[in-house]
């Protein structure tokens, strides 16, 4: 277990600044999720940290100790990568063997090691094999096994599970918190996967075009993100986002989204008059009857069912698409006119220049999405 | 009508088939043609060789051999002694040592340029391979001249590093093109594992580029073997290879056909040898960056 730290990290290739006076705190122990879309500067942030990069400027901190003048091989860091890296004129064995050789380890000792986390990870039997005979969900496994095998204070993730299929991605994102646990390692965790980022994070960095747009809990990115860009790239169907500009009424302050009044209670007042988005989370919108007061006429386009929840595609009277979530198995119209209607205590509100959050939801949704 | 029509199809498959064959003989006659008659003239004395029409019936002797190994060439005007044995150690020894020290200096500096993008690197990696541009001669003159002062004229060692214009541009440029297109993640992986640089480069960039490596030093290999004119104006007779050691069968009672035959069957065999050997790695060598993706 170790401690990082970044301190006003700048990276800049030819004139692209690729990191930009970036800083960043990660605690023992703890596992933290930086999240973003590629090109954020995600991976080059683990290069830097794992040393086969240097900063331009800025200071990195392992265990309080300045690592600028320690190589990658003495800074203790087990490392895994999204294309699996793997030796491939190596046997899966020699693979995760390889931060174990560099030890005065005895060749028992090295055997043993290899055998323990190839169990952990159930690739035993596959020790063998070299990596052209492996499936991609045992390259997979056996890139985390040689980050593991070492036992390493600080693990670096980057983005492990985005080459391997669906079924496999959902099996890890269970499976790893209890091994990433075990481990007691500190670990940095790459993906572009908001269930991921939700799943295995203590906390949630969300980075865009090299700076650290938000940093929280996943649940404080949930319920609060910081701008549109993070509460659209958290959250699955996508947050429904609305032009509105807010007004004054005698219940405070309200948007009118088809002509229906939808009151935002506890909403300051400055924000009336001003161009706004509205965030509204497929859950927080129902269907409802015709003659109800703030019943909104939509007409239904598509349905999708998924597992736990079916999620409707509609159209409002003026062509705004909205994603509507509801729990698997209630009832809700298929196709034909229909009605909604919106809980204005779980809408969102933006600015609508700058892009960042003036309210958040009043209702606080977990991380599966259901309200608390 | 179906039936008839698959019948059409058939045929034209058959004269497809037919005619590929053909072009594909062509092809090989052109090219097996004038081993195949240096073959025969090797067996042949030079009477038979010149005799009008030629045949393709003739008694075989092994005479031209024989003058070859014991050195003695028996010509209308005497006997003539030959160094060929000698060339073709020469050869040998210049090739080998060549390509072998190219291999040490080029791959090292080949990994370089590919992994370490550094002030200028560019510029020397085109600096080096802009010698196989210039015509020899026009390096020629002037390197005679300076290796008359500093006595390396008439030298292996002052041949073997001359060779290097010719083995080292070549490894240079194909390992580094072979280097760059493995992924620098699996060196990265390594190095984080644990591993100095150096236990990098053996264990990963070297295995990984062994076939790269074998190719290019093969190719080297070929050219060195094939080159005339360095050691034809830097060597005297007793350093020269083969290429140059066949003008002694250019006698003043006429060119020994027989024995230039059969010293060419005797010089191409090595590197025959050697490129059959290793045609398995040359084609994957080459074709490294086409298939990896």
């Amino acid at each position: 277990m170790t401690t990082l730290q970044l301190k006003n990290i700048v990276k800049r290739y030819k004139t692209n600044t690729v990191l930009d006076n970036l800083s960043l705190d990660v605690a023992d122990g703890e596992t933290l999720v930086l999240f973003g879309p590629s090109g954020a500067g995600k991976t080059v942030l683990l290069r830097l940290v794992a040393g086969v990069i240097d900063p331009d400027e800025g200071q990195i901190l392992i265990g309080g100790e300045d690592v600028a003048d320690i190589d990658a091989e003495y800074r203790g860091i087990g490392m895994a990568f999204q294309n699996f890296a793997l030796f491939p004129h190596m046997s899966a064995f020699d693979n995760i063997a390889s931060p174990l050789t560099a030890t005065n380890a005895t060749k028992d000792a090295i055997s043993a090691g290899v055998h323990k986390v190839a169990k952990l990870l159930k690739i035993d039997h596959v020790l063998s094999h070299h990596p052209k005979a492996l499936s991609n969900g045992q390259k997979q496994r056996t890139a985390l096994a040689r980050a593991l095998a070492g036992s390493p204070p600080l693990l670096l993730l980057d983005d492990p599970l985005r080459n391997v299929d669906a079924k496999l991605r959902f099996e890890m994102r269970l499976e790893l918190p209890r091994l990433l646990a075990a481990q007691g390692a500190t670990v940095v965790y790459v993906t572009q996967d908001y269930k991921e980022a939700m799943a295995l994070g203590d906390r949630i960095a969300v980075m865009s075009q090299g700076r650290i747009r938000q940093i929280g809990t996943p649940e404080d990115i949930y319920n609060a993100p910081a701008d549109i860009e993070i509460a659209r790239l958290f959250g699955d169907p996508t947050i429904n986002l609305l032009d509105v500009t807010p007004k004054s009424g005698p219940d405070g302050v309200y948007v009118e989204l088809s002509n229906v009044k939808v009151s935002l209670p506890g909403m300051p007042s400055d924000v009336i008059g001003k161009a706004c988005v509205i965030g509204l989370r497929p859950e927080a919108i129902v269907f409802t009857e015709a003659g109800a007061v703030d019943a909104i006429p939509v007409k239904v386009e598509a349905e999708t069912p998924l597992n736990e929840k079916t999620v409707t595609l509609v159209l409002t009277a003026r062509g705004r698409e909205i994603l509507v979530s509801r729990p698997a198995g209630t009832p809700g119209p298929v196709s034909g006119p229909a009605h909604i209607a919106v809980n204005g205590k779980a809408a969102f509100l933006f600015d609508k220049d700058s892009g960042s959050l003036i309210r958040s939801a009043a209702t606080q949704m977990t991380r599966n999405g259901e309200a608390a | 009508m179906a039936k008839r029509e698959g019948k059409t199809m058939e045929t034209t498959s058959t004269l497809e088939k037919t005619l590929r064959l053909i072009a594909l003989t062509l092809v090989v006659i052109f090219f097996m043609f004038p081993i195949f008659w240096i073959f025969l003239m090797s067996f042949q004395t030079n009477e038979t060789i010149l005799a009008i029409p030629p045949s393709v019936i003739f008694t075989p002797t092994l005479s031209n051999y024989a003058a070859l190994i014991t050195g003695k060439l028996t010509t209308a005007a005497g006997t003539l002694d030959i160094a060929f044995m000698r060339n073709l150690g020469n050869s040998i020894f210049l090739s080998v040592t060549s390509v072998a020290l190219a291999l040490v200096l080029g791959v090292p500096a080949a990994y370089a340029f590919a992994r370490h993008k550094f002030k200028g690197s560019e510029d020397i990696a085109f600096t080096l391979l802009s010698f196989r541009f210039a015509p020899p001669l026009l390096v020629l003159l002037p390197l005679t001249q300076y290796f008359q002062w500093l006595g390396l004229a008439d030298t292996y060692f002052g041949l073997i590093w001359v060779y290097q214009l010719i083995c080292l541009p070549l490894i240079l440029w194909i390992v580094a093109a072979i280097s760059e297109d493995i992924s620098a993640d699996v060196e990265y992986a390594y190095r984080i594992a644990g591993h100095s640089w150096f236990a990098t480069f053996r264990k990963i960039a070297l295995p990984l580029a062994g076939p790269g490596i074998a190719a290019a030093g093969l190719l080297a290999f070929i050219f060195a073997w094939n080159n005339f004119v360095f050691a034809l104006v830097l060597a005297s007779a007793d350093k020269q290879p083969v290429t140059v050691g066949a003008l002694a069968f250019v006698t003043s009672s006429g060119i020994q056909y027989g024995q230039i035959a059969s010293a060419i069957v005797l010089s191409v065999t090595p590197t025959l040898a050697l490129a059959l050997y290793a045609q398995r790695y040359l084609v994957e060598g080459l074709s490294l960056g086409a298939v990896k993706g």
